[in-house]
């Protein structure tokens, strides 16, 4: 082993070999990037490796990681995808994906590589910038060296340092001071790769300047039977009253790893609203961050997942109210099926000078079936004495008080589960401000309940 | 209904010797009642006599063992329906604690309603815009405002708000046998007056109302043609409309110590 590198701990085996692919993913990367890369970029991974190092994959007796066993991506041969992974997507398939509707500027990324010829940029002279972060990292070294890895600390969970060790590319969406956009900005990660353990590490980075609005979705999807590892991390930063809304839609297949972080900075005076929907991979985790850092902040969290068969859906959640007078809500909705398994963990953290934070979280989950867990885990830490901060939770079948009031209309049962359902899911739904966006989702998210099988079943 | 028809099976609803209770406890122990077109009853009881039991039954809901008895609603078993096949054959409960259908839009939950039971009838759908001329020409009925049709169903309605819902749902959906279980709870003068004056305008030669409630102040603005009074699980004593009189002014003590069974 070449000096200078650290070892690689993993749950198994504390010195096993995971850490020789690793490193030599790691020295291959650096040798094919060479001089393109500004050079801050390069400590900046070998932070993330020597954290990971460090840490090594969580494991069940981490406090943050209880539900969720990652066992079966520590287990995966380490295999990065690299730049000549295949990125031949036919250009209509883009616009058969979910959000594939909506027009307007677009970047696409093929297991991880970005694909130009999908993409449609922002018309130039325009005040909003949108590239792939590798011609970034070129262009405005400087601009992307003051954000990068800021939000996203390599010491908040292991995936992300991994993904800042080993990012490929991603989008940076760059919005002027006082610039409105309208249309919403959709970045597509396509998954293609079926070898065991590909992995693709999706980077980007948002950067909403002060005053200026925007919405970015983004999409993870599937083309074909992947089977492969997502990690990926998206890091925000809404500046002084702006408006920031972000949706993910993560729906790859059912036999892919998916990790997301979400960090995200917010200044004062500002509006952060995220939106989280999760219906595919085999084992899915999303980490989403909120440091709210300036006065009377507005953050909104939704989610909805929707898990099935063997599906693990966990979201976990840390919002720091740092500064006073910021509100944060945050609702989550899970309906599981089969023997799957759903888990919210969310922790408010209120900082001593965060006086009058009004925090607020709800957890609901629906399970439609005997074999279906779920995990909910609210987390107040408090102190500030001048504070509101609520949660609550439920886990159950659909009310029954419900069902005999529509049937004793004349709606039959079958029909007045299956209303009750997707009201159950349109909670969420019907939070996305973006009207295509969640249009769109509404669509899919009917369509998703519609193919599952429990339903309209009569119980 | 024909006159053949009604020689034949004048009643709209009679219930037998009904026997019911929950969990081996017995609530009702032989309640008879024959309703008939065009007729207002009234069920009236102290609390825990059984009159809510008898109005959720009537609709379907589950958990209660009926262990004697029968209800006949024109010549079908009424206690073998579904609840929706019995809201299709035109039974309506106005529910005394409507529940609130969070995401279930009002206007998508009450068009579907009616297209069911119009479907039963074999009469065409409306359609949004045909629905949406009906609903507005009823709305009025109740003085509703028509923001309440974007909402969901009873979310965040106030109390007296819930309560005229029930009976603007009443008439869109125009039922033959409408169960009003303790309507007038929690409503203020004026909100009752508004009710009562939409279930009287609902009155028709051929439907009949039946109206459970534990005081007499409904019947202010609801004349009913019989009052029946329930305690313990029995009707022990019907009457005319002067029956009410007498409960508000006597109390329900009076007529129980009258009963020789509880004397």
């Amino acid at each position: 082993m070449p000096s200078g590198y650290p070892m690689i701990a993993t749950p198994q085996n504390r010195e096993t070999s995971v850490a020789d692919p690793l490193l030599k993913s790691f020295e291959r990367l650096e040798k094919s990037r060479g001089e393109e890369s500004p050079s801050w970029v390069f400590p900046v991974r070998k932070a993330g490796l020597a954290r990971f190092a460090e840490t090594g994959f969580p494991t069940l007796r981490d406090e943050d990681w209880l539900y969720t066993n990652v066992a079966p991506i520590a287990n995966l041969p380490f295999q990065p995808i690299l730049d000549f992974a295949p990125r031949d997507v036919a250009s209509g398939s883009v616009d058969q994906l979910p959000l594939g509707k909506l027009g307007g500027v677009r970047l696409v990324f093929v297991n991880g590589s970005f694909v130009s010829d999908l993409s449609v940029l922002p018309q130039k002279n325009s005040r909003l910038r949108v590239e792939n972060l590798k011609t970034a990292l070129i262009k405005e070294p400087n601009l992307l060296e003051m954000h990068f890895a800021k939000s996203a600390r390599v010491d908040d969970n292991p995936f992300t340092a991994l993904n800042t060790a080993f990012f490929q590319d991603g989008a940076f969406v760059h919005a002027t001071p006082d610039s409105t956009l309208e249309e919403p900005i959709v970045l597509f990660f396509i998954s293609t790769a079926t070898g065991l353990g590909n992995t693709s590490h999706p980077r980007n980075l948002i950067l909403a300047e002060n005053g200026s609005r925007l919405t970015v979705l983004e999409c993870y999807a599937q083309i074909g039977e992947p089977t492969g590892f997502t990690n990926a991390v998206t890091e925000v930063v809404v500046g002084e009253s702006a408006a920031v809304e972000y949706c993910k839609f993560q729906d790859e297949s059912p036999e892919a790893f998916h990790v997301a972080s979400i960090h995200a900075h917010l200044g004062a005076r500002c509006n952060f609203t995220a939106h989280s929907v999760a219906t595919g991979a085999r084992l899915s985790r999303n980490n989403i961050r909120v440091k709210m850092d300036g006065e009377a902040s507005d953050c909104v969290l939704n989610g909805l997942y929707l898990t099935k068969g063997d599906q693990l859906c966990d979201h976990h959640m840390i919002v720091e109210h740092a500064k006073p007078h910021c509100t944060s809500h945050e609702y989550f909705n899970g309906i599981m099926d089969g023997r799957s398994r759903g888990v919210f963990h969310g922790r408010i953290l209120v900082r001593p000078e965060a006086q009058k934070t009004d925090a607020k979280q709800t957890n609901k989950n629906l399970l439609l079936s005997d074999g279906a867990t779920a995990n909910t885990k609210p987390q107040l830490e408090i102190y500030a004495d001048d504070v509101k901060c609520t949660h609550g939770a439920t886990i159950g079948q659909l009310n029954d008080d419900s069902i005999f009031y529509l049937r004793a209309r004349g709606i039959g049962l079958e029909t007045a589960r299956r209303m009750l359902i997707h009201a159950f899911a349109g909670e969420i739904v019907e939070r996305i401000q973006c009207a295509a966006a969640r249009k769109e989702l509404d669509d899919l998210i009917w369509d998703r309940l519609e193919q599952n099988p429990h339903v309209a079943e009569r119980r | 209904m024909s006159i053949e028809r009604l020689i034949r099976n004048p009643f709209m609803l009679e219930i037998r010797n009904l026997h019911a209770g929950v969990e081996g406890r017995a609530i009702l122990k032989g309640v008879n009642l024959i309703i008939r077109p065009g007729e207002v009853h009234a069920v009236m009881g102290p609390n825990g006599s059984g009159k809510s039991t008898l109005a959720q039954i009537l609709a379907g809901r589950e958990g209660y063992d009926v262990s004697e008895g029968e209800v006949l609603y024109g010549e079908k078993n009424l206690l073998e329906m579904d609840p929706e096949e019995r809201a299709r054959e035109g039974v309506f409960l106005a529910f005394q604690y409507p529940v609130e259908i969070p995401g279930v839009n009002s206007t998508y939950f009450l068009k579907a309603a009616l297209n069911e039971i119009r479907k039963h009838k074999g009469l065409a759908e409306l359609d949004a815009v045909e629905f949406l001329a009906l609903v507005k020409q009823k709305m009025k009925l109740l003085d509703l405002g028509e923001d309440l049709l974007k909402r969901p169903v009873n979310e965040g309605f106030s109390g007296g708000e819930k309560k005229r819902n029930e009976i603007f749902q009443m008439a869109v959906l125009e039922p033959k046998l409408a169960i009003l279980d303790e309507t007038d709870s929690g409503l203020d003068i004026d909100a009752l007056k508004i009710v009562s004056n939409g279930v009287n305008r609902l009155k028709r030669p051929d439907n009949a109302q039946l109206l459970i409630t534990h005081y007499q102040r409904l019947l202010n603005y609801i004349v009913p043609d019989h009052v029946h009074v329930l305690f313990d699980g029995r009707i022990v004593r019907s009457g005319g409309r002067q029956l009410a009189l007498e409960l508000e002014e006597k109390g329900y003590d009076w007529i129980i110590r009258e009963e020789p069974q509880f004397a």
